[in-house]
């Protein structure tokens, strides 16, 4: 029950991006096309994942054990920085058609401040192994379901007359603040 | 010599405006968002990204020859990261309720795009003393960015500006400023009114 309730919170009431502003470069950069925005969501929900079932043995067994968690930023980003790397090699072997539709966004991944929020707040809420991989695939989920609901917006938004001055950027952003509201009504899923 | 001193302003100046880094160059947006609920903890990020960036750009231009290149971007996220530790014990150190209120967003000033983004399109490609501009400017305007959000969400959000009421018992606080909603909206809204400015601007100078 506790696993299913993470997962409900970490995808829908605390949505990294529409809630903790985590990972807005890649809403905001890859979201124009339904296509791109999709690959990218999955490509980034693998990568969480991973990342969740890797840094946590780092920071429990490593960084707690020899009493130096104050490496913890460094230890995280080297992981993910040669996670990230290990990843994208292993399916440029194994699978030449994902790795078509998922490499180019591989590499941005690492600077994805998703990817180290998660980590960091993997280790704030002290959650068991089990725990932080669900977490990991949550918060990657949820991350998927902004990206391709922003990219459908922006779809349309194309036939639509914006002011100029708001083109752009500013537009996104905007929608983004109404789709934060509308995350807000998830709120009332789980009490306390 | 003055030709010098010149560009050193120029590059110093840049950041203040022209490329302004959350609203002109969209970069390090998290922060931007994220702790813009009061003016102070705006300014605490403001000034902790400031550090953070001038001692990396340093660093970086510092050994910008000895650093193969294909392993750079790897070395500078190491770089930036034990600056970022260090910020961020001095914050927990010195200033605990701050620290508490920004949590997990002076940690992720390591993957911030303006710190990275400085050393690989500048700090790598130039002296130390330029660098050291380039970073004063870039940080200074960013935490003038984060500042002036600050503003408008806690006077609307509170109606108070650095925990002074300014506004009497008649106002209604509006929630949604402070709320994850309303960064987005103040942000995009502050976006559309600097491409408005420098339009005009730019009209005025072409006629």
């Amino acid at each position: 029950m506790k696993l299913i309730l993470i997962f409900i919170s970490a995808s829908l009431i605390n949505n990294f991006v529409l809630t903790y502003f985590l990972g807005i470069c890649p809403f905001l950069g890859v979201s124009n096309k339904t296509e791109n925005a999709l690959n990218m969501g999955l490509a980034t929900t693998f990568v969480m994942t991973l990342t969740a079932a890797a840094t946590w043995p780092i920071y429990t067994y490593i960084l707690v054990k020899f009493n130096v968690p104050f490496l913890e930023y460094v230890a995280f980003i080297i992981a993910i920085a040669a996670l990230v790397q290990l990843v994208e090699m292993y399916i440029r072997k194994s699978s030449p058609a994902i790795y078509r539709a998922m490499g180019i966004y591989l590499p941005l991944i690492t600077t994805n401040c998703a990817v180290l929020g998660l980590a960091l707040f993997m280790v704030l809420r002290d959650y068991d192994y089990i725990e932080s991989i669900i977490f990991g695939f949550g918060t990657g989920a949820g991350f998927t379901l902004a990206m391709l609901m922003m990219s459908g917006i922006r779809e349309e938004l194309e036939f639509a007359d914006v002011p100029e001055a708001f083109q752009g950027v500013s537009i996104t952003l905007i929608i983004a603040g109404m789709m934060a509201l509308a995350f807000m009504g998830f709120a009332g899923l789980i009490r306390g | 010599m003055a030709d010098n001193n010149q560009n050193l302003w120029h590059e110093f100046k840049k950041g203040l405006w022209q490329d302004i880094p959350p609203f002109r160059l969209v970069l390090g947006t998290c922060p931007t968002l994220a702790v813009t609920n009061s003016v102070i903890n705006g300014i605490a990020m403001g000034l902790a990204t400031l550090f953070v960036l001038l001692c990396s750009n340093i660093t970086v231009s510092a050994v910008r020859k000895i650093v193969p290149g294909q392993v750079r971007i790897a070395a500078y996220v190491v770089i930036i990261a034990m600056y970022v530790t260090v910020a961020d014990m001095y914050l927990a150190a010195e200033y605990p309720p701050i620290s508490k209120a920004l949590g997990p967003y002076v940690p992720l000033i390591v993957v911030n795009c303006i710190i990275l983004g400085r050393a690989e399109a500048f700090a790598q490609k130039n002296p130390i003393v330029p660098s050291i501009m380039d970073a004063l400017g870039m940080g200074i305007g960013f935490t003038m960015s984060l500042t002036v959000m600050g503003i408008i969400r806690e006077l609307f959000g509170f109606g108070s500006i650095l925990d002074i009421k300014l506004l009497g018992s008649w106002f209604e606080p509006w929630i949604v400023m402070i709320l994850p909603g309303g960064a987005f909206l103040v942000f995009g809204f502050l976006v559309a009114l600097v491409n408005y400015i420098s339009r005009k601007k730019a009209e005025t100078v072409c006629h």
